[in-house]
């Protein structure tokens, strides 16, 4: 008997098939996508049965880490480049053209002012570090040196239709949130959003 | 001289590079985005002003004021009517505790909300301007009940020791109850002071 002969196997795969699903794929992922933005410090938002969606335009989002720094953005470049120049008059202070367009492309801010200089003139690389760094202090909130109040006026003279959302962490004490509300409510700036995580509870049956 | 065979050209095209390009490209926006939304809760504090804020109080019948003091290492206390001394009791977040409570206080007004719930639910269409409507008058009646007369007015004091969770915890009770007065007011050195006589006592 003769030996058999091994046959020669067509190797090649028809990979259509896989791509047709990847474009899906792709096309869902990119059509849903809405980009995580940077944040300096990392918050666990405590949960919550309430679902309102967060206000998507014209926010002010507040941020306050488990140290109780409070860190803030504007969702809009224009609003924080002019919110800069009202604050530069307020204190005085001589911003250049480059360090405005610094301020306005940073994911979020929370220095003090008079540090502020010094932070915008930092490249872009280092800047950013700075702010998750450990000596990041945040944007003073207490009765004695109350910056915070002055970005939160000036921020809602430069846009009065500017929502306020505060993000804070679980662990967060409970002295900077009341720091934090009470400055937004000498503002009279009474109504605003908590950012939380969606967490289900059992209906009360009785 | 033969003639050039017509060559038969293979049609096939290797995919294998492309579909290598599209998971890298799924991967980058797999990761770079974020498929739910946080939510938030909104929240009305009251304006500052001392006269006003005098009035108000004033209004609440002592029967139906429930003050909720929240102390530090996740400890609640609560009192109703007029803060005495010896009123104060000890209590926890969840649904033993402070729900419970809360849910006992507020039994009419649950029951009615549920009531409305089932009505709505009844009322489904897929007219998304009725939808919409309905939406309205279910938020408005909603509210209605919660702020209906009788239903308990919550006083929410936090002291410096709680946490930014403890907060949202007791926010969280008063959507859970359908309360819908409720404020968040600065702790007084009386309540403090029953907080240490409840530790010493106890």
């Amino acid at each position: 008997m003769g030996r058999f002969a091994i046959k020669k196997r067509d190797t090649f795969i028809d990979m259509t098939p896989m791509s047709d699903v990847m474009v899906l794929l792709l096309t869902f992922f990119m059509l849903t996508a809405t980009f995580v933005k940077k944040e300096p410090v990392t918050v666990s938002t405590p949960g919550s049965v309430s679902a309102i969606n967060v206000p998507d335009h014209n926010v002010m989002t507040i941020l306050i880490d488990s140290k109780g720094r409070v860190f803030m953005t504007l969702d809009k470049k224009s609003d924080l480049f002019s919110t800069l120049d009202e604050i530069s008059t307020k204190y005085n202070l001589n911003f250049t053209q480059q360090e405005k367009a610094a301020f306005a492309n940073a994911s979020s801010f929370g220095v003090p002012i008079s540090k502020l200089k010094s932070w915008l003139d930092m490249d872009d690389v280092n800047r950013e570090a700075y702010l998750s760094s450990n000596d990041i202090e945040g944007v003073p909130c207490d009765s004695t040196n109350n910056e915070f109040k002055d970005w939160v006026e000036a921020a809602k003279e430069i846009n009065p239709d500017l929502k306020i959302s505060i993000k804070s962490d679980e662990t967060t004490s409970y002295k900077v949130i009341k720091n934090v509300m009470n400055s937004l409510q000498d503002l009279k700036q009474n109504r605003y959003n908590l950012i939380t995580n969606l967490k289900k509870v059992q209906a009360i049956d009785e | 001289m033969a003639l050039a065979k017509a060559k038969k050209i293979n049609a096939r095209v290797d995919f294998t590079p492309m579909v290598d390009m599209m998971m890298l490209l799924i991967t980058f926006f797999m990761l770079c985005t974020t498929l739910s939304r946080p939510k938030s809760m909104e929240i009305n504090m009251p304006s500052n002003k001392e006269d006003l804020k005098e009035e108000q109080q004033n209004k609440v019948k002592a029967s139906d004021a429930v003050t909720l003091l929240l102390d530090e290492d996740d400890k609640i206390y609560y009192y109703q009517g007029i803060p005495e001394i010896d009123n104060l009791k000890e209590t926890t977040y969840g649904e033993n505790g402070l729900r419970k409570m809360l849910a006992q206080k507020n039994i009419n007004a649950i029951q009615k909300v549920k009531q409305l719930r089932k009505k709505y639910a009844a009322m489904v269409t897929s007219n998304v301007q009725k939808e919409e409507q309905q939406k309205k008058e279910f938020e408005k009646e909603l509210g209605d009940i919660r702020a209906a007369e009788g239903t308990p007015n919550v006083i929410i004091k936090a002291s410096d020791g709680a946490s930014y969770k403890n907060l949202i915890d007791a926010l969280d009770e008063m959507q859970i109850c359908d309360i819908g007065k409720y404020v968040i007011v600065p702790i007084t050195d009386f309540d403090h002071q029953m907080i240490d006589y409840l530790k010493n006592h106890k």
